[in-house]
């Protein structure tokens, strides 16, 4: 099945799941009440969102120097920088480093671009056990599940669903005490990283004139996972890029506070090279980022920082979900750059799946136009002939009608007639079936002074003083489906 | 000042009242309107499906069309938008258009328009006007100042409807979703009246309530704005 037949099934399964909706809409409730709170301790969070904009602009538009700088500067620190063009040459250079080192169990911490490679099945093929340590990554991965969403993995589960994955999957007694079930997942990662051989992490600020990768994390498992192993492989998209140490004095906040609305989360480490004795690897992938790249007018979603706040305000995700999408990055971000990782011809329909609200745009703490680069995507997707010829021979036909007022004035009529007929669109679209405004226009002028012969009149003011017909009329938006 | 009324093609042919209020309260603040008859679509639903090349000569035609109007003046946020902010993107110079809220508010500076409608209603912001026109107060000062009304705002004033054109056609069952939750929000408020500055909106919103909860209406603000 393609990926878009796969989107529509479960986008439609899903936006019927009430059950669903209810979980969905409690989360967000809650991040949405601790964002405005957030938001609030900024004195002006616009000018906040426009300096790190810039600031990622500077980073994307001089990823050259900034990348080759970093490189420098990382190796400086004794670290080793790996350049890799694709997934399967980002596995490889972990397969290598984990063979060459005789490494048998790996410690990761919550990272979206190893989930983009799918580096686990790589590591689980070559005989390396791997064990998540973020707690949400941590059920993602025993129920086999990827992550809902790129900021919150089980966004989708209550506390009662994780008590009952851990009973079937662990043999743990079902509990409704949070506290309970991460001292259940805590214990069981506490042995893993005493005695993994190697820690991958992801990376969310690459520092460029420091040559330090920052990571952001409430657990304390990414610092667990790069500290307590001989070994750490950071493995993060080329964009992560920032030209300056002093630029997280903003950007750590933002992301915290666009993320989860915290002033700052618990744990923010900087690696600035390998631990006494150890070694410290930075893998950079690109995996169709230079395209993005390529494309000046779509470039700024490079600026991303993977915070997830256009997940969490668009109503299109909140109806149908993160697993629907079937792409590491869900929501409006990841419609808006699939097509670009993965292909326009197979992944275009994400960017159809939007009413282009804007929402998304609006929250954006790097102020990616997101909104519009679905828009984009979609001229992309009909240049490229990736379009539906029919639609295509519709939309022909369509602009022939209307670039003439009398093929217009007829098209009006034919539907009106349809209408008429009891033709039944779908949904709740309603069919022509009075005079047009043109009409009464045309009637109004001819007899000089306001009238509304036998076309729609004023509508009557409402109270129980309005007559049936006022009322009728006043109230005909829903009426005509 | 040459004041032009661009009737967008659905507001022509499916909801003809709300054209014809806007141009009563015009009419009430003493303004002389034209409607060239040569007008049909602004091309949107071409330009938001892809088709550039088929939007474009539309976007040329509506340029030449209202072309030497000092404004012209819609109710509709969404093909206002479609006009000013992406004609660009076309590479069309748009005439100054402009919803009907925003041409009384910012243009004329005017927000009481002599209405009365004596019922509670709630307002939807439609996402083009408040978000590409950044319409958010305007519709709320012209309803702040008829007579009788009570506005009660939703908790989720600013949540899409769901409809998005092709959208709700490809994607209906999505587009329901989206419905269902903003209708939830307006029933909440106990309101006579959902109203809005986008026809398409309301007809979204109305399916769903005609439906599920026949007691709330839908409305145009420039219905309610010719109520006396």
């Amino acid at each position: 099945m393609s990926a878009s037949s796969q989107f529509l099934d479960a986008a439609r399964q899903k936006a019927g799941d009430l059950r669903h909706r209810a979980v969905i809409q409690k989360a967000i409730g809650a991040y949405d009440a601790k964002v405005a709170e957030g938001k609030a301790r900024f004195t002006d969070w616009q000018n906040a969102r426009a300096i790190a904009a810039g600031r990622k602009w500077d980073a994307i538009n001089h990823l050259d120097r900034y990348l080759e700088q970093f490189e420098r500067t990382v190796i400086a620190n004794g670290g080793q920088v790996h350049w890799a063009e694709d997934s399967a040459q980002a596995r490889q250079i972990v397969l290598d480093l984990a063979r060459q080192r005789g490494v048998r169990k790996v410690v990761k911490s919550k990272s979206m671009v190893t989930e983009e490679i799918h580096l686990n099945d790589a590591l689980e093929g070559a005989g390396i056990h791997t064990v998540e340590t973020d707690l949400g990554e941590y059920i993602c991965q025993i129920r086999g599940e990827p992550p809902y969403h790129i900021v919150t993995p089980v966004m989708h589960l209550t506390k009662g669903d994780i008590a009952q994955t851990f009973h079937d999957k662990l043999g743990t007694p079902l509990t409704d005490s949070a506290e309970e079930l991460t001292m259940i997942a805590r214990a069981r990662l506490r042995q893993e990283f005493v005695t993994a051989d190697m820690g991958i992490t992801g990376a969310n600020f690459l520092v460029a004139d420091t040559g330090m990768i920052a990571i952001t994390e409430n657990e304390g498992n990414a610092r667990l996972s790069f500290s307590l192993p001989r070994i750490h492989v950071a493995i993060t998209g080329l964009e992560k890029i920032i030209p300056r140490f002093e630029d997280l004095a903003l950007l750590w906040p933002l992301l915290s506070t666009s993320g989860t609305g915290q002033s700052l989360t618990v744990y923010n480490s900087l690696v600035s090279g390998p631990r006494p004795g150890g070694e410290f690897h930075v893998i950079l992938l690109d995996n169709g980022r230079t395209r993005l790249l390529a494309d000046a007018e779509q470039r700024d979603a490079l600026h991303c920082i993977r915070c997830g706040a256009c997940l969490n305000v668009c109503p299109v995700y909140k109806n149908i979900g993160g697993h629907s999408y079937g792409t590491t990055y869900q929501g409006p971000i990841g419609s808006v750059i699939t097509p670009h990782l993965r292909g326009t011809q197979e992944w275009s329909h994400l960017s159809y799946a939007s009413s282009l609200c804007g929402a998304c745009t609006d929250v954006c703490p790097v102020k990616i136009d997101l909104h519009h680069h679905l828009l984009h995507n979609r001229r992309n997707a009909v240049r490229q002939q990736f379009d539906n010829p029919l639609q295509r021979l519709a939309f022909r036909l369509w602009l022939w009608t209307m670039q003439s007022p009398g093929r217009y004035r007829l098209a009006g009529k034919f539907a009106a007639l349809a209408g008429h007929l009891g033709f039944k669109p779908p949904r709740h679209f309603p069919m022509p079936t009075g005079a047009t405004f043109r009409q009464w226009w045309a009637r109004e002028q001819t007899h000089g002074g306001p009238a509304s012969p036998g076309g729609p009149s004023v509508p009557a003011r409402p109270g129980p003083s309005t007559s049936a017909r006022g009322d009728a009329r006043t109230t005909g938006h829903g009426g005509e489906s | 000042m040459r004041l032009a009324l661009f009737i967008p093609c659905f507001v022509d042919q499916l909801y003809p009242r709300v054209g014809i209020a806007m141009v009563t309260v015009l009419r009430r603040l003493k303004l002389d309107v034209e409607f060239p008859a040569a007008q049909t679509c602004c091309g949107q639903p071409a330009f938001n499906t892809g088709y550039w090349d088929e939007a474009r000569p539309l976007a040329q035609r509506f340029a030449e069309i209202f072309a030497g109007y000092d404004a012209v003046v819609s109710p509709s946020g969404s093909c206002t938008a479609m006009v000013r902010k992406f004609y660009p993107d076309l590479g069309v110079t748009p005439p100054p258009t402009f919803e009907f809220a925003e041409f009384l508010v910012k243009q004329l500076g005017v927000t009481d328009v002599g209405a009365k409608f004596p019922a509670k209603v709630t307002y939807h912001d439609s996402c083009h006007a408040l978000r590409e026109l950044r319409l958010k107060s305007e519709p709320r000062q012209l309803l702040a100042q008829v007579r009788g009304l009570e506005l009660v705002e939703m908790d989720q004033a600013e949540t899409c409807c769901g409809f998005g054109g092709t959208f709700a056609v490809k994607f209906p069952q999505i587009s329901y979703a989206m419905d269902e939750v903003k209708c939830h929000s307006i029933a909440k408020t106990k309101a006579d009246y959902v109203v809005s500055a986008d026809s398409s909106c309301l007809m979204q919103i109305g399916g769903y309530l005609q439906q599920h909860n026949p007691g709330v209406k839908t409305i145009s603000l420039a219905e309610i704005l010719a109520a006396t």
